[in-house]
């Protein structure tokens, strides 16, 4: 599946200090039921965002009007440690980039959802605990606060003290990104090597 | 001498084709399960590149998460659902893949049916787009989930690409007490190092409780290693894991079979090589064990209290809200806590020993009038196992009915939909907020401890009846 390229993204973003947050939490089961991927940002957070009559839940964030009528929409997602743990499930991936948001920043990912986001075009951010406390704190003291997060450089920045940090990403999913490539391309490249080695599996 | 090897990286090293520099590895997938629930979109994909399944022999197909647990004779009521059921037969028919969809006589839960049909063996790699893939490392196999940009990636290339994992043992030895099943091992082990304690590993089960351990309990263990975000489970194949593979309908037979033996054998980790971490607990710790929070790391002893915020690794602020959520506050005990609803079956416990553990307590007992009871099989074949056995008739007499397989309340996507604010004790795999239906309240538990609050209706501690 194709996505757009990603290099330097400047935005506000949505902090969600939440340990744990699950990949059923960002989209519950009873909506995986599409057989396209479309329309999953209607969903995100569905249980933590709407109450069982549909009607919004005014203290979760994306409901709170801080986070979201303040300039152009949010692009960057901050969660707490564990962020995207549990169930396989890209559409949580899925559901998180059709919202809006390109990039996820966590002092901690589960595995399984960070291979996803990448797979997807979204750029998770591992952060030190240090530095995600200091991005919920700015973002307390000004919720409009930007952040900027720079792929070819690999840092993050508090654009309003120039507080920075580098983040880690194998040089082959930054080049992935940068170009929006994914890594079926590669792999039909490879494909008549592929095709010798199945021949040498016992089964 | 060569450097001695863990298991896991026998067999992880042995499926590398190629080592992209600063990237993953390019891994040779042996087997590939998938299920109607995080295909439709791979196949999608495909058919948009245009590229064909590369090996369609090598993928087989189930339909579990979304199919409903009565009247599996009728059309399934809900568009949607049925929708993505035939998405899953026209797929599988278009690119030559085996399915075993809903009512096929091997129609099961996708990691029930791949062990007891033989298609799961020791040495192989397997992935499917389900994080509790990682049930078949009880063979020896590295088996673990994927997400649906990997399915397809799968069925275009047979391989995915990934950077290995770092490498965990935990040993448990001594001799496992009264009514502690392997359920408790696995969740006592999550409690102990948090759902978050293997995020970044591949995790080798070793020490004399997993050797003395049944296949379908190591199925158990590994199932839930994703719980402490660990990739995968693996445990190294021995006589238990052939006694068990030998014979089944799709597993090599004759000389195909003796000549893999060998190789199988060789399948355990050398002395003198090195894990990332290696932790050590002792059986003799273990009691029966439930969770009483929203991860499957916040659980205890069942005679135990719930612990206070400090107490825990998770921050004091997720922790509040997740009690706040199950209704329950720090320092209560477990044991008395009034339930509503009994759960048993999934890929976790959904196999014919759980039947059997279930039925040894409620025999000659009745089900409390206050607990809803759902019973489903992990397949057809453990159905029939049930019924052969005479455990239905021992259910039955108890007041307890038999679903038909399927994932059903374990991630209540079909209409097994546990009620908001209702307590339901699972045998399943995740109490997560919602997880078994929007507001509902999930304590994970064995097959045993799961029976006891069954004739009980509040949480009980299944030593009373043994």
């Amino acid at each position: 599946m194709a996505y757009d390229n990603f290099t330097i993204l400047r935005s506000a973003a949505v902090p969600m200090p939440i340990e744990n947050v699950d990949t059923d939490q960002i989209i519950p089961a009873r909506f995986l039921k599409a057989t396209e991927r479309k329309g999953f940002g209607d969903n995100l957070f569905r249980d933590w965002r709407y109450n069982p009559d549909n009607t919004p839940k005014a203290d979760f964030v994306l409901n709170n009007p801080t986070y979201s009528s303040n300039g152009p929409a949010r692009k960057i997602l901050v969660g707490g440690k564990n962020f995207g743990s549990g169930s396989s499930r890209e559409h949580a991936a899925w559901a998180i980039y059709d919202y809006g948001f390109r990039c996820v920043v966590s002092s901690f990912f589960a595995d399984i959802f960070k291979n996803n986001c990448l797979n997807v075009g979204i750029l998770p951010v591992t952060v030190s605990p240090e530095f995600a406390d200091r991005i919920f704190a700015a973002i307390e003291a000004d919720p409009s606060t930007e952040l900027e997060v720079n792929l070819p450089e690999q840092t993050i920045t508090l654009l309003a003290t120039g507080d920075s940090e580098r983040f880690a990403i194998n040089e082959y999913k930054k080049h992935n990104l940068l170009n929006g490539y994914d890594d079926i391309d590669y792999l039909l490249s490879m494909k008549s090597e592929i095709e010798a080695f199945a021949d040498t599996r016992p089964f | 001498m060569s450097t001695p090897k863990t298991l896991f990286d026998k067999v992880w090293d042995a499926h590398v084709i190629r080592h992209v520099e600063d990237g993953p590895d390019v891994l040779f997938i042996d087997r590939h399960f998938i299920h109607e629930v995080t295909s439709p979109v791979a196949f999608l994909g495909l058919e948009g590149r245009g590229a064909p399944v590369l090996f369609p022999g090598r993928t087989f197909a189930t339909a579990d998460h979304n199919t409903p647990t009565l009247n599996q004779h009728l059309p399934v009521a809900d568009p949607l659902s049925a929708n993505q059921l035939r998405a899953l037969e026209v797929n599988t028919a278009k690119y030559g893949i085996s399915h075993w969809g809903l009512g096929h006589q091997k129609n099961g839960i996708v990691h029930v049916i791949g062990p007891e049909n033989g298609i799961t063996l020791p040495g192989m790699t397997i992935v499917c787009g389900d994080s509790h893939t990682s049930t078949h490392g009880a063979f020896g196999a590295i088996a673990f989930g994927i997400g649906t940009s990997e399915v397809e990636m799968v069925l275009a290339s047979q391989c995915i690409m990934q950077p290995k994992p770092k490498k965990m043992r935990i040993t448990v030895n001594g001799t496992l007490g009264k009514a502690v099943m392997p359920k408790d091992v696995i969740l006592y082990i999550i409690a102990q190092i948090s759902a978050s304690g293997a995020t970044g590993y591949f995790v080798e089960y070793a020490g004399e409780v997993f050797r003395n351990m049944s296949m379908e309990g190591r199925m158990t263990v590994c199932n839930m290693s994703i719980e402490m975000g660990a990739r995968g489970g693996i445990i190294a194949p021995d006589q238990t894991t052939l006694n068990y593979l030998n014979g089944r309908e799709m597993a090599p037979k004759g000389e195909a079979w003796d000549k893999l033996v060998p190789y199988w054998e060789s399948l355990s980790t050398d002395d003198g090589a090195e894990f990332d971490v290696d932790l050590t607990f002792d059986a003799a710790t273990i009691e029966p064990q439930i969770t009483y929070g929203t991860n499957p790391g916040l659980g205890t002893g069942i005679s135990r209290q719930i612990p206070i915020a400090e107490a825990v690794k998770d921050g004091a602020a997720s922790y509040k809200k997740s009690l706040q959520y199950m209704g329950f506050a720090e320092n209560e005990s477990m044991v008395g806590k009034p339930i509503d609803f009994v759960f048993l079956g999934s890929c976790t416990n959904g196999r014919i020993e759980d039947f059997r553990a279930f039925a040894s307590i409620v025999k000659g007992h009745r089900k409390a009038d206050n607990v809803t009871a759902w019973l489903v099989p992990g397949s057809h074949v453990v159905e029939r196992q049930i019924k052969e056995e005479g455990i239905l008739d021992i259910l039955t007499e108890a007041g307890f009915e038999l679903r038909q397989p399927g994932c059903s309340a374990c991630l209540a996507m079909n209409e097994d939909k546990i009620p908001a604010g209702k307590y339901a004790v699972s045998t399943s795999n995740r109490n997560f907020e919602g997880r078994q239906g929007p507001g509902a309240r999930t304590l994970l538990a064995s097959p045993l401890v799961a029976a006891a609050a069954a004739v009980t209706g509040k949480v009980t501690d299944p030593r009373e009846f043994i």
